[in-house]
């Protein structure tokens, strides 16, 4: 099979062929407009299943699908902080480190939605959310979330950890989009920043002397935020296999260096598990 | 067509076999993507650049493999010189993090270069010459330029990958890279970890070609790192 060939092939029908599998080309690169971007990452898919393989292209179905369950997690981490800042629960010495992550999280969801609608799809409206984890009661484990900020900051990593695990579980469905997993990936580092930077308020207010920027896990236990309430947020952080290699037993590295070096997906099933009933009031 | 049968060859450990089984149709994938981009009628070969001294990453998979590990052999390369030569002043709480990184960079390394197998590019010669390793500014300027370069090359390669798994580790490494990016913000200049020279306008962290990105990691590598399967340098 000469794949080349192929190409050649198919540009004698389609002219355009190059353009179409390469949106990098210069025929199209001066379209800057972001509806225009997220257009052309539909296009590999009007190629039929042919390049399937190639792209490991997901359906748009798919697709809308990875990106309205994003919006949802957005939607509850951008109400978190929009409340967190009305409520005054957050001291003025740390306001605007919180309102940069405000800013990026309420972003975050007109992006979302912005991409949703320009693929054809629908984004989803925003569940009715409970910040104490108390499925719409107000009363649940987190109560004082909104009162007092080592709660506040508490919820806040888990949310921003549990986000950074959500976006890489979705991420092989995105397989080979350009677009939309640049996207996808490109959220999942600023959910990772903001992670870090979470992380390292806590420690450096006290809150958690032993708090690292990244996940320091035992070979017992994935999480390492001292809040028991959400050892299930960091449940497989401990894993220490990579590829197939063990990096404790192989490379010969301490299991706090192995779990930190690597953070570990969460599928969407494993994630709304978590939330769903708690802090995403059960519809 | 060619295909990266060598993989499977002699010494070659399960685990490792198991970590590459997708490279044969990572390698198809990417011919599909290099015709793309040089169609038959207008392809020119590359301008001869052997002579000079370079490393090229290759095709497919394994090709986007070697570039992060190219990547990380820099960072762990950094960060080793940094822990041993500590700038003046170095707290002891920057010295406990700095420590972790190394670590971090320094097993990364050591695992793309046991997954890769005999597949991997060889040891990288740096050359930080740039850097004075006793001032604390220019050490963790150069760090944030190592760190945000990382995660930009991560999101910006990502689609390149042809395989499931690989994706997964390669979201697996560029997140914690993503936390040492913004530690090292706010030590430069706290409350900076998601600043406008790293975050656009609509609150995603900037992304980086292969091209844009071994362009500027060849200024701290004596062995200059290619892609010509991904177009760099441009012919």
């Amino acid at each position: 099979m000469n794949l080349f060939n192929i190409i050649d092939e198919i540009e004698k029908v389609d002219p355009e062929i190059h353009e179409r599998l390469n949106p990098r080309r210069a025929a199209i690169k001066n379209i800057t407009s972001f509806g225009s971007k997220v257009a052309l990452a539909a296009m590999p898919f009007a190629l039929g299943t042919m390049f399937k393989k190639a792209y490991g292209a997901a359906s748009t179905t798919d697709i809308l699908g990875v990106l309205n369950y994003a919006l949802t997690l957005e939607y509850l981490e951008a109400y978190f902080y929009n409340q967190g800042t009305a409520s005054g629960v957050i001291p003025a010495a740390n306001s605007a480190y919180i309102a940069e992550i405000t800013d990026d999280e309420n972003k975050h969801v007109t992006f979302l939605k912005n991409v949703i609608t320009s693929l054809g799809g629908t984004p989803v409206t925003s569940p009715t959310f409970d910040l104490t984890a108390g499925n719409n009661k107000g009363n649940g484990p987190f109560k004082d979330v909104l009162t007092n900020y080592t709660t506040f900051l508490a919820v806040a990593q888990a949310f921003e950890d549990t986000g950074v695990r959500a976006y890489k579980g979705a991420a092989p469905i995105l397989l080979g989009n350009q677009v939309v997993l640049t996207a996808a990936l490109s959220i999942h580092a600023v959910e990772a920043r903001h992670a870090s930077a979470i992380r390292l308020l806590r420690h450096d207010l006290g809150h958690d002397a032993n708090i690292r920027p990244w996940i320091v896990s035992t070979s017992a236990k994935g999480n390492d935020t001292g809040v028991a309430l959400i050892d299930g947020n960091y449940a497989g952080e401990e894993n220490v296999t990579q590829g197939g290699v063990n990096l404790v037993t192989a490379l010969g590295v301490s299991t706090g260096v192995a779990t930190a070096s690597f953070d570990e997906p969460l599928t969407k099933d494993q994630v709304l598990a978590l939330l769903v009933g708690s802090f995403i009031v059960t519809p | 067509m060619k295909t990266e049968t060598n993989l499977e060859t002699g010494g070659v450990n399960m685990a490792r076999r198991s970590f590459l089984r997708y490279a044969g149709a990572g390698a198809a994938a990417v011919a599909v993507l290099g015709a793309s981009s040089c169609r038959k009628s207008d392809y020119y070969p590359p301008t001869d650049t052997s002579t000079l001294p370079h490393i090229d990453i290759g095709t497919g998979d394994i090709g986007i493999l070697n570039y992060a590990y190219a990547l990380e052999q820099l960072e762990a390369a950094f960060y080793l010189q940094v822990i041993a030569t500590p700038y003046s002043g170095m707290s002891s709480i920057e010295t406990s993090y700095l420590t972790d990184i190394r670590d971090h960079e320094v097993l990364h390394r050591d695992f793309f270069k046991a997954a890769i197998g005999s597949a991997a590019i060889g040891t990288l010669t740096t050359d930080f010459s740039s850097i004075n390793f006793s001032d604390r500014t220019s050490v963790l300027t150069a760090a944030k330029l190592l760190e945000d370069t990382g995660v930009t090359a991560y999101d910006g390669a990502g689609y390149l990958i042809q395989s499931a798994d690989y994706l997964t580790i390669a979201g697996k490494i560029v997140s914690v890279e993503a936390r040492h990016a913004a530690l090292i913000s706010n030590l430069l200049k706290a409350g900076s970890f998601a600043d406008t020279d790293q975050i656009d306008q609509n609150g995603l962290n900037k992304s980086a070609t292969i091209a844009e990105v071994l362009a500027g990691a060849n200024g701290f590598l004596k062995t200059k790192v290619y892609a010509t399967n991904f177009n760099y340098p441009k012919v």
